[in-house]
C-alpha cells in the first residue's frame, strides 16, 4: 500500500466516523483528502472504482461500514458512515489476577497464525489501557502448531473453503483427499482437522502431521456451512485410536512388584495383589501391550487373548534374529 | 501479511495507544508495535497529515514530538482502538478457554472471568464449538496444585513417580525449576536429587506430591533444557536401535523421532532410533509382537528372544499345571 493510499484510508475512516449522517460517494469524494488532488471528476468511474476498493479494504480490517439512505425522503440514494459505537472496542477493565490470567493465555500459541492474531489483539487491548501481566517465572504453557498445513487449513476453516491435500496413514499409501473443513482441534498435543470428506461423503478426521502435500484451496470461499450441531472434539476423540471404549476385561497374573502401569485402572482379584482384572478396548492392541511385559505378565483369560499373546511371543522367540 | 498491508491497522491502533501511553519514547513505542524506530517515525509523520474533512489545523490528528517523547494532543475520532477481529478474538478466547479447563491451575477462576469479559467485548455470540479448539491435558488437580506451590514458593518436592523407562514407582526429592506444557503434556522440570541431574517428569505419571519445608536449591549449573527442538533430543551418545518394520508396525516411524526412516519397495520400513534406555527398546520390540525385526544391536535381539522365551515357558508351566489338575 502506498503512503498516499494509507493516508487516504485513514482520512476516509475519520470522515466516516465523524459524519453526522450517511454520506454519499460524491460527498466523500469532495470531503476526503486524497481522493482529488486536482479537484476533478468525483463522479467518474475511476473514482468510483477506487472508492469501492477502499471500502472493501476497510471492511477486511473489520471496520464496520454502514450503508443507509442519505435522506429520509429520498430513500433511493445510499450513503456510508461508521458508527463509533460499532467501531470502538468496548470498555474492558481487568482485575490484576485477570490481567495475569490473560498474560498466561496470550503466551499459549507458538504458531505463526495464532501468535500473530494474538499480538494484534494485545496491541488493541493495550491501546484501551489493558496490559496483560506476564506469567510467573517457572510456569510455561506453550502449544505448537508447526505443521506446515496449519495456516492454509486455518484460513479454509475460517472462510468455509474446500481444500485438497495428499494424506498418508502410517503404513498406508498416499492418496489425494478432498475436504470441506469444519474445524481444527488440538487433542493430546496433536492437531486434527475435521470436515466433510467429499470422496467418502461422510465426516472424517485427519491428523495434520500426516498431510503430505501443500493444502490447496478449491473454488470460492463460503461454499458450504458446517453442521450447526458440530462437535469437532467428539469427532476427533471417536477417531482417536489411543482412547477407544472398553470392550472386555482380561485376567492377568503379574509378577510381584512389576506391571506398575498395568495395575492402574485394574481391579485386584480376591486377596492376591498380583492377580488383576484389567479392562481393555481392542483385543489385538491389548495383546500387544501384554506381550511388551514379557514374562512379567501372563494372561489367564479370556482364551482368545491368551492365544494372541502366545502367537506373538512365539514369533518373537523365533524370528527376532 | 507484509508490513505494507499491516500498516493501516497499525496506524489505527497507534493513535489510541499513544493516548494510553502519554510521554512514551519512540523506541518503546516501536518495540510495542514490533517495528523499527525509523518506521515508527514515518508512521507519526504520516499521521501528522491525517484528519477530519476541512483540513484546518484543528481538524488534524495532533501529536507532540519533544526530543524522542510522544504525546497525543488530539486523536480526532480515533480515541478508542478498533474492535477485535474474528481471528484476534478467536486466538485469545481459544487460549483462555483451553487453560481454564486445566484443573489445579490457580489462574482458573480469573481465566473464566476473562473469558466472559472478552466474549462480551467481542459483542458477537461465540459458538460453543469454535472453528479452532484445544483440549489441553488435564492431569489430577491435586498434583498440579502441589507442583505449582513448589514452583511459586521455591520449595523442595517429594514425588512418587511412575517412570516411563522402568516399570516401577520411584520416590524422589526434586527441586522444581519450572512447570511447563509441551507437546500437549504437562511436565515438571527440576533438579532430581536421586538422579543428581536435571530431569523432566510427566505430571500425569506423578502419583503423589508432597511439598517439603526445605527450600528448592538446584545447583547453580542446573539450567532448564532448551526444548525448542522437542522433548526427545536423541543424543549421538545414545545407542542406535535399527529395526525393520513390517505392515502394522509403521506407526513407530510416525510416533517416535527417528534418525532415519526409509521405506522399502515392499512397503516395509527401515528405521533408526536413538535411546538411552535399553529397556524401552526391548518393550517396544516385544510390543510389536513379531511385526518388527531387530537389525542392530545384536544384544537387543538376543534380549527380546530371551524375554519371549521365558514368557512362553510361563505359559507352558500354566498348561502343564492345568493338565496335571485335569489328570488328577
Amino acid at each position: 500500500m502506498t503512503q498516499a493510499k494509507t493516508e487516504r484510508l485513514v482520512n476516509l475512516t475519520l470522515a466516516l466516523m465523524a459524519a453526522p449522517r450517511f454520506l454519499t460517494v460524491a460527498e466523500l469524494g469532495r470531503l476526503v483528502q486524497g481522493y482529488e488532488p486536482d479537484g476533478t471528476d468525483t463522479g467518474g468511474d475511476a473514482f468510483r472504482r477506487m472508492f469501492e476498493r477502499d471500502k472493501e479494504e476497510l471492511r477486511e480490517l473489520g471496520i464496520p461500514l454502514q450503508t443507509g439512505p442519505v435522506d429520509a425522503l429520498w430513500a433511493d440514494e445510499l450513503g456510508y458512515r461508521i458508527a463509533r459505537s460499532d467501531y470502538a472496542l468496548p470498555e474492558i477493565t481487568l482485575d490484576p489476577d485477570e490481567a495475569a490470567a490473560l498474560g498466561l493465555a496470550a503466551r499459549l500459541w507458538s504458531s505463526a497464525e495464532l501468535a500473530e492474531a494474538t499480538s494484534s489483539a494485545l496491541t488493541k487491548l493495550s491501546a484501551a489501557g489493558i496490559e496483560p501481566i506476564p506469567p510467573p517465572v517457572g510456569l510455561e504453557a506453550r502449544l505448537d502448531a508447526s505443521e506446515p498445513s496449519f495456516g492454509a487449513l486455518y484460513d479454509a476453516v475460517a472462510t468455509h473453503r474446500e481444500v485438497r491435500f495428499g494424506y498418508r496413514r502410517p503404513g498406508g499409501v498416499e492418496a489425494a483427499r478432498r475436504l470441506q473443513p469444519w474445524g481444527l482441534t488440538s487433542w493430546r498435543g496433536r492437531w486434527y482437522v475435521a470436515g466433510q470428506d467429499l470422496d467418502r461423503q461422510a465426516p472424517r478426521v485427519f491428523r495434520l502431521s500426516r498431510i503430505t502435500s501443500p493444502v490447496a484451496g478449491v473454488g470460492a470461499p463460503g461454499a458450504y456451512q458446517p453442521p450447526v450441531d458440530l462437535d469437532v472434539r467428539s469427532l476427533v476423540m471417536a477417531a482417536d485410536p489411543d482412547d477407544p471404549p472398553v470392550t472386555g476385561v482380561a485376567r492377568i497374573r503379574v509378577v510381584a512388584g512389576a506391571g506398575q502401569r498395568l495395575r492402574h485402572g485394574a481391579t485386584q482379584v480376591g486377596s492376591d495383589p498380583d492377580l488383576l482384572d484389567v479392562p481393555f478396548a481392542d483385543l489385538a492392541g491389548f495383546a500387544d501391550l501384554i506381550t511388551s511385559y514379557g514374562p512379567d505378565a501372563v494372561v489367564e483369560g479370556p482364551p482368545q487373548l491368551r492365544s494372541l499373546v502366545v502367537d506373538r511371543l512365539t514369533a518373537l522367540a523365533g524370528t527376532s534374529s | 501479511m507484509n508490513s505494507a498491508v499491516q500498516r493501516l491497522p497499525r496506524l489505527l491502533a497507534l493513535v489510541p495507544w499513544l493516548r494510553t501511553h502519554p510521554g512514551v519514547s519512540i523506541d518503546d513505542a516501536a518495540d510495542a508495535f514490533a517495528i523499527t524506530p525509523r518506521q515508527l517515525r514515518s508512521d507519526i509523520e504520516l499521521l501528522f497529515c491525517c484528519g477530519l474533512p476541512g483540513g484546518s489545523p484543528g481538524d488534524l490528528i495532533d501529536i507532540d514530538l519533544e526530543g524522542d517523547r510522544l504525546t497525543l494532543r488530539d486523536p480526532q475520532t480515533l480515541d478508542r482502538p478498533l474492535r477485535l477481529t474474528t481471528d484476534e478474538g478467536l486466538a485469545l478466547l481459544v487460549a483462555v478457554r483451553a487453560l481454564a479447563d486445566v484443573p489445579g491451575l490457580s489462574e482458573r477462576d480469573a481465566l473464566v472471568r476473562v473469558q466472559g469479559k472478552l466474549e462480551s467485548a467481542l459483542g458477537r455470540p461465540q459458538p460453543a464449538q469454535p472453528a479452532v479448539s484445544v483440549a489441553l491435558e488435564a492431569p489430577a488437580g491435586q498434583a498440579m496444585i502441589g507442583l505449582r506451590r513448589g514452583v511459586d514458593e521455591g520449595r523442595r518436592l517429594h514425588l512418587s513417580y511412575l517412570g516411563a523407562a522402568r516399570d516401577e514407582v520411584t520416590e524422589r526429592d526434586v527441586d522444581p525449576m519450572r512447570l511447563l506444557l509441551k507437546d500437549g503434556h504437562w511436565y515438571l522440570e527440576g533438579w532430581c536429587h536421586r538422579a543428581e541431574a536435571v530431569r523432566l517428569f510427566r505430571v500425569d505419571r506423578i502419583e503423589q506430591v508432597r511439598v517439603l519445608d526445605a527450600p528448592a536449591a538446584p545447583p547453580p549449573f542446573a539450567v532448564p533444557r532448551d526444548l525448542a527442538d522437542g522433548l526427545f533430543q536423541p543424543s549421538p551418545d545414545h545407542a542406535l536401535i535399527e529395526l525393520e518394520l513390517t505392515a502394522g508396525a509403521g506407526w513407530v516411524a510416525d510416533y517416535y523421532p527417528c534418525e532415519y526412516a526409509d521405506e522399502q519397495a515392499n512397503g516395509d520400513m527401515l528405521v533408526g532410533l536413538r535411546t538411552p534406555d535399553f529397556g524401552w527398546a526391548r518393550r517396544l520390540v516385544l510390543r510389536l509382537g513379531g511385526r518388527a525385526r531387530v537389525l542392530s544391536p545384536p544384544e537387543l535381539a538376543a534380549e527380546v528372544r530371551d524375554y519371549a522365551g521365558r514368557a512362553l515357558a510361563r505359559y507352558a508351566e500354566g498348561v502343564a499345571a492345568e493338565a496335571e489338575k485335569m489328570a488328577r
